[in-house]
């Protein structure tokens, strides 16, 4: 079934680097992964990982430093600006803050209005009716027309957010971590939304989060990365049934869990230790290296090559090392 | 359609309403509003509501010079026998209207100069821009206001010119720091990649976020016009007699201090009023302005 | 039973703004029980950080104001104390790790100097040397496990990261040897891996120094592997509190229910509906039980009478009227 469905995104070695005064920020480092119509692919790490920059270098917000995003075919590795007007239709995001995604000088009717503007999708007349429309299909009454950002909730506002982003009718939706600052009963109002109308408007996501028990229930594969490179995808079930990267293990192991059934799922402690290291000073070798409860002496020396660990299921970890070599 | 228009009328009421009770929980604001509204009538109506409009211009009578304030002459009269107040009044005229001219020359280029390079930091227009603008900062105004008014003809025209000059790189500085700091906002960032204008994003999405900053420094800066506009009239280079300006008058009374105190004294207290009714109003203008959080 | 180390009684706070008071805490009751770590979850707004400040006298006033209520530690009233003796309860009974560390730290002094006023300050009586100051400074960065403390006391908070100004923020109020620790969401800020390092770290601190401890999160499952005891807080008020295990195990409370219910699983059950409605308007809130708009279980008098706490089975404790006799 997966096979049948076809790619709407491929990115092919993705590199981001920052120059600062303290040296070049490698925020993206080589970064592949592709994602099929129809699917939600989830993007986990931590700060510092370079997930969120990964997000906006697929909308444009910087170019990249080098490697090539495709959309259905089409290469679109450069800046927003230099895109086509269409493709951006096609694009959208929903950003971390909502405090910071609205204008709070611009009432909600001119914020969602906006990229039906831009992109001319109605006339003068209309407009109005359509934008109703859109608050009606975020589940927001349509007196909010005329309130500013600053008089509704958080929650709200990720509405507001979410309204704007599928104004324009896009086929790929990048959400970057749209729940991250908001409370669990709200969360769990944008996510059920989040997934109707995935089901509705057949919409592709890249979910972008820290939260792994959230992505359990949301994406239908996950990917880790860390320092900017992927160290593990795979679908979600086997994801959580059989994680294999160490680091994914830690990750697992350190979520606080509310009930005895998911603690039986979480990995056999694998204390966290150690922190991050800054992506100016990446370590040699694995970059996991530093932190790793199983590091091998290969590991302070030579980066691991992805291996298909099982079908869907590529691991970058010495520990699991390429089919030819026998095991 | 009735209905919506009557609902977009109670809307632009409600707002209106909620921009005066921000306005005036501070009753030095409102303070403010009415001396400045107070002069706007005065000097409007200068010549229907001064008691001798005559005395504006080159008027003599010497037989009435240099009278104290009486019922007459409630301000007093000049040593030409001008009426005092009649003068103050066709001032305030003459104060606005050069603060005025010099705003309206100065905060357009001065705003969209900073948006833009504020915008676009980092690149080759944000040097070009802030480095001349630099250039202009370094020099104070009221300095070059009186260097180019002394090579010059010494005239109203001038001054205004010169201190125009000087003036917009304020403007450039102040919405080009708020401006570099909101491009990576998240909402300038969602109008980016989806696909708006550079027009739109500078003066739609940035520029109403500049607003009250702008209008807090316009009023102020109306009153620091007038102040620097009265200095130059003061030394002579600005507006020449007979024209009826506070900077002048002073500048004729200060030499009858300290026994006919009034010809200067008043035109003084009115500069420090309109100066301190602008200031007031300004700070009442912030208050307004600034987005609350809920 | 061990005794009572801190007992919020029957607190009403309200803010003082345009158009009324925000009522903010609502007959707040809370024990804290001597070595015993306590979890007061809650969602945004719902009034835990102000139940802390308060406990600390630290609570900006106007606007705040309390109207009625005590707060006994050790069996004095704080509320009642001059600023002598709050200041002593601030110095060694009481101390508090805030949420951004960032902010809790002064980022013009280094680590030192900030680590060793605070040491000295709660020793008023027993005067310290600079010796002795020290000492106890690099003691207390050993006890939360930062690495080369002689090195970390010249530093200042800006060249360390989040998860080691936050070890900072304990090791200063660790050292003070307060009796109760208040934690104010000390984790929300910080990633997985760091948070379930910190909390393991301030876990194993608390135990040795025999302090009790408030943790104010608003995550269920910290709440659920870290404390011994839960209050849950909906509006300005406790809807229920129970032995963790218990409350997990057996939540009473709709509100409880509902929360729990909302928070993403790992076994992957879906994503359940939320709570219908927001939480309410302050300045006007709900009578009776401030949960009854949004309750799915609302009878008649849920909207007239606030409930009391009612007991069910042991240490149980539930403010509904469905659980009433």
């Amino acid at each position: 079934m997966t096979t049948l469905a076809e790619e709407i995104l491929k990115v092919n070695d993705l590199k981001k680097y920052f120059r600062t005064s303290r040296g070049t920020v490698r925020a993206v480092d080589g970064v592949s992964f592709t994602i099929k119509e129809g699917e939600t692919l989830g993007l986990v790490g931590e700060s510092g990982s370079g997930k969120s920059t990964v997000a906006y270098v697929i909308m444009g917000i910087y170019p990249p430093t080098s490697g090539q995003i495709l959309f259905r075919g089409q290469d679109i590795s450069k800046e927003a600006r230099k895109r086509p007007k269409p493709l951006k239709k096609e694009i959208q995001i929903v950003f971390q803050d909502p405090g910071s995604s609205l204008n709070p000088r611009r009432t909600i009717k001119q914020i969602i209005e906006l990229p039906l503007k831009v992109h001319g999708l109605s006339r003068n007349m209309a407009r109005t009716e359509q934008v109703a429309r859109l608050l009606e299909m975020v589940e927001l009454p349509i007196d909010y027309l005329y309130k500013y950002p600053q008089a509704i909730g958080g929650g709200e506002k990720q509405m507001v957010a979410i309204a704007r982003a599928l104004a324009t009718s896009p086929s790929f939706v990048v959400l970057d971590e749209p729940t991250s600052a908001l409370d669990v009963s709200v969360q769990a109002k944008i996510i059920k939304l989040l997934m109707r109308l995935q089901q509705e408007l057949n919409l592709t996501y890249l979910f972008i989060t820290h939260d792994l028990s959230l992505m359990r229930n949301m994406a239908s594969r996950v990917a880790i990365m860390y320092l900017g490179k992927i160290c593990e995808v795979a679908p979600t079930v086997e994801f959580f049934q059989n994680p294999l990267h160490p680091y994914t293990k830690m990750l697992l192991s350190s979520i606080p869990v509310v009930s005895e059934e998911e603690e039986a799922l979480k990995p056999q402690r694998i204390i966290s230790t150690g922190e991050i290291p800054s992506p100016v000073n990446v370590p040699p070798g694995c970059s996991f290296h530093l932190r790793c409860p199983m590091k091998l002496e290969i590991c302070s020396k030579v980066d691991p090559k992805p291996t298909e660990v099982a079908e869907g299921h590529p691991v970058r970890c010495h520990l699991y090392p390429a089919q030819s070599e026998a095991r | 359609m009735e209905l919506a228009r009557s609902a977009a009328l109670s809307r632009r009421w409600e707002k209106a309403k909620r921009l005066w009770y921000k306005f005036s929980r501070n009753p030095l604001s409102i303070l403010g509003l009415v001396t400045v509204l107070l002069i706007g009538f005065v000097a409007a109506f200068a010549p229907f509501i001064s008691p001798y409009p005559k005395h504006a211009g080159g008027y003599v009578n010497f037989s009435e010079a240099s009278k104290p304030p009486s019922l007459k002459h409630l301000l007093g009269t000049d040593v030409f026998g001008r009426d005092v107040l009649s003068r103050i009044f066709f001032g305030y005229r003459f104060s606005l209207m050069m603060g005025v001219v010099v705003l309206a020359l100065v905060v357009p280029p001065g705003v969209t100069l900073g948006l833009l390079a504020g915008y676009l930091k980092g690149t080759w227009a944000d040097t070009l821009i802030m480095r001349i603008t630099d250039i202009f900062v370094a020099v104070p105004p009221l300095v070059l206001a009186l260097a180019v008014c002394s090579v010059l003809t010494p005239s109203v025209f001038n001054a205004m010119m010169a201190v125009s000059l000087m003036w917009w790189p304020w403007y450039c500085r102040m919405v080009y720091g708020i401006a570099s700091s909101l491009r990576n906002e998240f909402f300038v960032q969602a109008a980016e990649v989806t696909g708006a204008s550079r027009w739109h994003i500078l003066f739609r999405e940035i520029l109403p976020n500049c607003y009250a900053p702008i209008f807090t420094k316009m009023s102020l800066d109306m009153g620091w016009v007038i102040l620097i506009g009265s200095a130059l009239s003061f030394v002579g280079l600005g507006a020449q007699p007979p024209t009826p300006d506070l900077g002048t008058m002073l500048a004729d009374g200060a030499k009858y201090m300290p026994d006919q105190w009034w010809i200067a004294v008043f035109p003084a207290l009115a500069i420090m009023i309109v100066v301190l009714g602008f200031n007031l109003l300004g700070d009442g203008i912030r208050d307004m302005l600034e987005v609350e959080e809920v | 039973m061990a005794g009572e180390l801190l007992a919020i009684r029957d607190l009403h706070i309200g803010f003082e703004v345009y158009g009324g008071t925000l009522k903010v805490l609502n007959g707040v009751d809370l024990t804290v029980r001597e070595g015993e770590k306590v979890g007061l979850v809650g969602e945004t707004g719902c009034g835990k950080t102000t139940t802390a400040k308060s406990t600390l006298r630290i609570l900006p006033s106007p606007p705040a104001r309390i109207s009625k209520g005590e707060i006994l530690f050790r069996g004095e009233d704080i509320l009642k104390m001059g600023p002598k003796e709050v200041r002593r309860v601030q110095g060694q009974g009481i101390s508090m790790i805030f949420q951004d560390p960032t902010a809790a730290l002064n980022p013009v002094f280094t680590i030192g100097e900030q680590l060793m006023d605070a040491i000295r300050y709660s020793n008023s009586q027993g005067a310290l040397s600079k010796r002795e100051i020290r000492a106890r400074a690099i003691q207390a960065l050993k006890d939360v496990a930062l690495p080369d403390p002689e090195r970390i006391l010249e530093c200042y908070p800006i060249q360390l990261s989040g998860g080691m100004r936050q070890r900072i923020c304990i090791a200063m109020a660790i050292a003070t040897e307060s009796e109760l620790l208040i934690a104010d969401e000390p984790t929300t800020s910080l990633d997985v891996t760091i948070q379930a390092q910190v909390l393991r770290l301030l876990g194993n601190l608390v135990q040795e120094k025999e302090a009790s401890t408030i943790l104010i999160t608003h995550s269920l499952g910290v709440v659920r592997e870290w404390t011994d005891r839960v209050y849950v807080m909906y509006a300005g008020g406790m809807v229920e509190a129970a032995k963790t295990k218990e409350i997990f195990a057996n939540p009473l409370h709709p509100y409880t229910r509902l929360l729990m219910k909302a928070v993403p699983k790992l076994t992957g059950e879906g994503i359940a509906e939320g709570i219908p409605g927001r939480i309410p308007d302050y300045l006007n809130p709900p009578p009776g039980c401030r949960f009854h708009p949004r309750c799915p279980h609302a009878i008649p008098i849920c909207s007239q009478e606030q409930p009391p706490f009612f007991s069910r089975g042991d240490d149980h404790q539930v403010a509904c009227y469905l659980y009433e006799g």
